[in-house]
C-alpha cells in the first residue's frame, strides 16, 4: 500500500464548516498507517474539544477511502493537543482569500493568552485598522473581527 | 481505594463539572442579551461539553462495565453526580451567569495546567488541550466581570448580589478525600490546597479591580456535591431536561 497515495485520497477530505482547507491543511490529519494486521488505521485530533466537525470528518475519510476501494479505520487521538502553528502556509493563504483572517502569531509568542492579539489584516481590504468585537465567532475556532477602513466585518480564526 | 478506582471517581467528578456547566450555559442558546454573548456562551458551553465527552469516555473506558460516554451521561441517577454544587446553580441574569464562570474558570485554569503534569498519560494530554480552551474562557469572563462589576450602579449592584450569592459554593471547588490522597501519593493529581492560594489571589485582584466585595459567609461553605452526590435542588430540573429524551427511548439514533 502507497502511503502517498493516501494522503493524496485524503487531500479532498475538507474541513466541513471551511471547504478550502483540506484535513492535512489544518493539521487534523495526524498520521496514515498500516496495522501489524495489514489494516489502514487513520489517525487523526479534534481541533477543540468540542469541536462537532470531526464525526463529519472521520465519516468522510472512510467515504472517500472506501470508494477507492480501500478499508481503513479511524483513530482519535488528543496527544500532542492540536495548535494553529500546524495550519500550513497554503492553508494560511487559502482562508484569507476565503475571507477568514489566519491566526497571526505562533502559540510561542505568549501575547495571545494575555490577550493582548496583534493587529490582524483585514482580508477584503488588507487593512490593519481592525477592531475585534467578540472573542467567539460562528465557530469555536473562530472569533468576530470589524474593519475600521472597509467597515466589513469578518472571522479571525484564533491562535491555540 | 485502589488507584483505579480513585481514577474513575476523579474523571467522573472533572466530567460532571464539565457536562453540567455546558448543560448549564446550553440553556443561554438564543436568549442572552446581544447576539456575540449568545455567541460567546454557546461557544463556551460547546468546549466544557467537548470536555466532558472526553472525560466520561475515559471513565467509561477505566470502568470496564461495557458502558460509554452517552451512558454516564444521560443514564445515571442524581445521587450519582458528582459535580460541585456551583456549576449548578441557577443561570440568573447574564451577570450572574458570568460570575459563576469566572469563579469557576479561575479554579479550573489552574486545575488545569497542575494536571499538565500528571503522571497519568489521558490526564496530561488532556489537561495540555483542555487548558488553551479555558484561558479563552476566563478572559472572557474576567472581562466581562469587570466591565460590568465597575460599570453603572445598577450592573454593579446585580453583580454584588451575585458574588454574595454565589460565594458560598466556591469552598467545595478545594474540598479533598480518599480519591485524591490516593491521586495525590501516585503524582496524578495536584494537590488542592496547593491551589487555593493560586484561585484566590487571582479573583481577588479581578474583584478588586470590579469595585465588588466578598462577603462574610462566616466560614460557611456549601457541600455535598462533589463527595457524596448530594445536589442542590436545581439538579433534579437539570437532569430532567438533559436525561428526559435518552430515558425515555433508550434506543434512539442519531
Amino acid at each position: 500500500m502507497d502511503k502517498q497515495k493516501i494522503y493524496d485520497i485524503l487531500e479532498s477530505v475538507k474541513d466541513p464548516e471551511i471547504p478550502v482547507l483540506s484535513i492535512a491543511d489544518l493539521g487534523i490529519l495526524r498520521n496514515v498507517e498500516i496495522s501489524d494486521q495489514g489494516k489502514l488505521v487513520i489517525t487523526i485530533t479534534p481541533t477543540y474539544s468540542g469541536c462537532p466537525a470531526m464525526d463529519t470528518i472521520e465519516e468522510d475519510i472512510l467515504t472517500i477511502l472506501d470508494s477507492e476501494g480501500y478499508q481503513a479505520e479511524v483513530k482519535t487521538s488528543i496527544s500532542p493537543a492540536w495548535t494553529t502553528d500546524w495550519l500550513s502556509e497554503k492553508g494560511r493563504r487559502n482562508l484569507e482569500e476565503y475571507g477568514i483572517a489566519p491566526p497571526s502569531e505562533s502559540t510561542t509568542d505568549k501575547s495571545f493568552l494575555t490577550g493582548a492579539h496583534k493587529e490582524i489584516r483585514c482580508p477584503q481590504c488588507k487593512s490593519n485598522n481592525t477592531k475585534m468585537i467578540s472573542h467567539f465567532g460562528s465557530t469555536p475556532c473562530k472569533a468576530l473581527y470589524k474593519c475600521k477602513a472597509c467597515l466589513e466585518p469578518f472571522d479571525y480564526f484564533k491562535c491555540i | 481505594m485502589t488507584e483505579e478506582k480513585a481514577l474513575y471517581n476523579y474523571l467522573i467528578r472533572l466530567g460532571d463539572n464539565a457536562l453540567i456547566l455546558g448543560q448549564r450555559l446550553g440553556e443561554w442558546c438564543g436568549h442572552a442579551h446581544q447576539l456575540e454573548s449568545d455567541i460567546a456562551l454557546t461557544n463556551v458551553a460547546l468546549d466544557q461539553i467537548g470536555q466532558a465527552r472526553l472525560l466520561l469516555s475515559e471513565a467509561a473506558r477505566l470502568q470496564a462495565e461495557g458502558k460509554d460516554e452517552d451512558q454516564l451521561a444521560f443514564h445515571r441517577d442524581e445521587h450519582d453526580f458528582r459535580n460541585n454544587l456551583l456549576v449548578e446553580m441557577e443561570n440568573g441574569d447574564f451577570g450572574q451567569t458570568i460570575t459563576r464562570q469566572f469563579l469557576f474558570d479561575v479554579y479550573q485554569f489552574h486545575l488545569l495546567k497542575a494536571l499538565c503534569q500528571s503522571q497519568n498519560d489521558f490526564l496530561k494530554a488532556f489537561a495540555e488541550k483542555s487548558v488553551k480552551e479555558v484561558t479563552y474562557h476566563r478572559n472572557l469572563s474576567r472581562d466581562w466581570v469587570i466591565r460590568l462589576g465597575d460599570g453603572t450602579e445598577k450592573s454593579h449592584q446585580k453583580m454584588q448580589n451575585a458574588v454574595n450569592l454565589l460565594w458560598q459554593y466556591t469552598g467545595e471547588l478545594f474540598e479533598m478525600d480518599e480519591t485524591d490522597e490516593v491521586l495525590i501519593n501516585s503524582g496524578i493529581v495536584p494537590d488542592l490546597n496547593d491551589l487555593r492560594p493560586l484561585w484566590e489571589k487571582e479573583v481577588k485582584m479581578v474583584l478588586d479591580e470590579a469595585t465588588l466585595t466578598i462577603p462574610d459567609t462566616r466560614g460557611y461553605m456549601a457541600t455535598g456535591g462533589r463527595k457524596k452526590g448530594e445536589h442542590t435542588e436545581y439538579m433534579g430540573y437539570i437532569l430532567a431536561e438533559m436525561q428526559y429524551l435518552p430515558r425515555s427511548m433508550p434506543e434512539a439514533k442519531w
